[in-house]
């Protein structure tokens, strides 16, 4: 936190400092240095983060909202304090606009189903905006988390789901996109950086594009938030989602983010405790946002730990952190093209730190194993996006992902790892 | 755990060369089997014979472990009577997830003794036989007799 912002000030990360704040990172896999390069799936913690929980869970918890003794009292101002993080995060008008989630999946549901197919409001039924024969509009690199929510509320209201193509560098072909505007489009829902090719989309112009016809923008930003400055007032997006645990921070803790007129307009998505103003046995009516969606007992620590995250990504310097991700990204790029055989799946000029590759005769999945057993975690798979393998005519690939806490020498044991499978299938 | 033990040479040997390869045409059963943790991917077409397996193949693509696994599966049962199928896939299913599971003459699919130290793999290399399994299904049914009851 502010010691972080001390050590590390204006200048460049320190990576064996910013290793040494996350204890993970010093133990062994496979009686082998851990290269840990698979934060695209989940991002490790730092002590502050550890230290944050630890300190709620021993000094404050309670449950918030609701009590009159001191503890519901320091619980529910640490709780709403973390609110206030997340809004100064990532420059949210007002924390009426901060919604704590389980993650981006739920989300990206909870739009899917109050905004998209409609509920019951607290004057009677809200319908949704969702009709026959409207549209969404998503990309080709959408992961599972922002395609399947749609596709269910396309089969319950009717509507249809129209994707924009990619280019041959997997990057989003803007005139398609231009084009698929009309009439029935009601929403477009994107991927704000490729969780698959590392691709990063140009939402602003997106944004602009689909408003300029009066259609809101949904910009899934599982894989952004943590790698570059996301200001969703600058961006003019209607509903930003994202994931703790992809930020350093625990899992089951996420935000969406909504424009505060169109969640005002939206109905519950689910109901219980904390969600209402008042509830008789025949009908209730709803609390003031944020809470109508935070239906029961939230993650309270999971929010604390959030902020902690954030304070502590914000004393290395959002930046700064990009800028090391993506020189990392260009080395290993380099490390791995001089080895035959490898391919580089994803070469969008505009990259975030995602390395996809295959090896040639290599299933990504061996690859996998091989590497895991030189202490190099990777993601080998079909990354939660199987429409998008298709497209690339491919089963699965590997991964590597880059955090702030990597260095050269991650590098050099992902290179040496591969050469190490390169002999084991030879 | 070293690395040799689960990428055995009769294993990379298979899956650079797996036998049985394609599709048999005609054929009396095809099934798919699936793997979605790995994308593992394989359709299996054979031809009985009675209670035998006359003969089969597979194609698709997969790890070295499934492709492997189905290559040395198609050797071992082709032309095997299926109670010697079904007691074979009993045994490499111990051998895939007991320990201490014997080996004994199994031949080359005892390679497979491996994959147990890498537990998401097990299922890497049972899905052929589970494939095998709704192929031998799937020939039942056609030629079952129709209840009247």
């Amino acid at each position: 936190m502010n010691s972080a912002r001390s050590r590390h000030g204006l200048h460049l990360l320190t990576p064996q400092e910013v290793q040494a704040d996350f204890p993970i990172l010093s133990r062994t896999i496979n009686g082998r240095r851990l290269a840990y390069l698979d934060s695209g799936a989940s991002t490790q913690r730092p002590q502050s983060v550890i230290d944050a929980v630890d300190h709620y869970e021993t000094q404050l918890h309670a449950n918030v909202h609701r009590g009159v003794h001191t503890l519901s009292q320091l619980a529910t101002d640490a709780y709403e304090g973390a609110r206030d993080r997340v809004r100064r995060f990532i420059n949210a008008a007002s924390t009426r606009e901060i919604v704590f989630v389980r993650g981006t999946t739920e989300a990206i549901n909870l739009v899917a189903n109050s905004w998209g197919r409609g509920g019951l409001g607290s004057g009677g039924p809200a319908p949704g905006h969702l009709g026959p024969d409207d549209e969404i509009i998503v990309s080709a690199l959408e992961h599972h988390a922002n395609l399947v929510p749609w596709q269910m509320a396309a089969a319950a209201t009717g509507a249809k789901l129209r994707v924009i193509p990619i280019d041959d560098h997997g990057q989003i072909r803007f005139e398609a996109f231009q084009a698929l505007l009309n009439d029935r489009t009601r929403l477009v829902a994107i991927t704000h950086v490729s969780n698959a090719l590392g691709t990063i989309v140009p939402v602003q112009r997106v944004i602009a594009a689909a408003h300029h016809v009066g259609v809101p923008v949904l910009v899934d930003g599982a894989q952004a938030v943590a790698h570059t400055q996301v200001d969703v007032q600058a961006l003019d997006c209607d509903f930003y989602c994202f994931s703790g645990h992809k930020l350093y921070a625990p899992t089951g803790i996420g935000v969406l983010y909504g424009r505060e007129k169109l969640l005002e307009a939206m109905p519950p998505w689910q109901g219980g405790g904390d969600m209402i103003r008042t509830v008789s046995y025949e009908r209730s009516t709803w609390n003031d946002l944020p809470h109508k969606f935070e239906a029961g007992t939230p993650n309270i620590s999971g929010a604390i730990g959030l902020a902690a995250a954030m304070d502590y990504l914000e004393g290395l310097g959002i930046g700064h952190v990009a800028a090391h991700e993506h020189q990392l990204l260009a080395e290993a790029t380099a490390a791995l093209m001089r080895i035959p055989g490898i391919h580089i799946h994803g070469t969008a000029p505009d990259k975030a730190g995602i390395l996809s590759f295959t090896l040639k005769g290599v299933h990504p999945h061996d690859l996998g194993t091989v590497l895991d057993h030189e202490g190099v975690a990777i993601r080998a798979g079909h990354h939660c996006a199987m429409p998008l393998m298709d497209l690339l005519g491919l089963p699965a690939t590997a991964r590597a992902s880059f955090g702030c806490y990597n260095s050269m020498l991650d590098v050099e044991q992902l290179e040496a790892a591969v050469r190490k499978a390169v002999e084991v299938f030879r | 755990m070293e690395l040799n033990e689960l990428y055995r040479e009769v294993i990379l040997d298979h899956n650079r060369h797996p036998r049985n390869f394609g599709r048999l045409d005609p054929h009396d059963a095809e099934a798919k089997g699936h793997n979605p943790l790995c994308g593992d991917q394989l359709t299996l077409t054979l031809r009985r014979d009675g209670e035998r397996i006359a003969d089969l193949r597979f194609e698709g693509n997969g790890c070295a472990i499934s492709m492997a696994s189905a290559s040395m599966m198609t050797e071992a049962v082709k032309g095997k009577p299926r109670a010697e199928v079904a007691a074979l896939f009993q045994r490499i299913h111990a051998l895939l997830t007991q320990a201490g599971a014997s080996s004994a003459d199994l031949g080359k699919l005892a390679a497979l003794s491996g994959v147990r130290e890498f537990p998401v793999r097990v299922k890497c290399a049972s899905l052929c036989w589970h494939t095998l399994n709704a192929a031998l299904a799937q020939s039942d049914s056609p030629a079952a007799p129709v209840s009247t009851e």
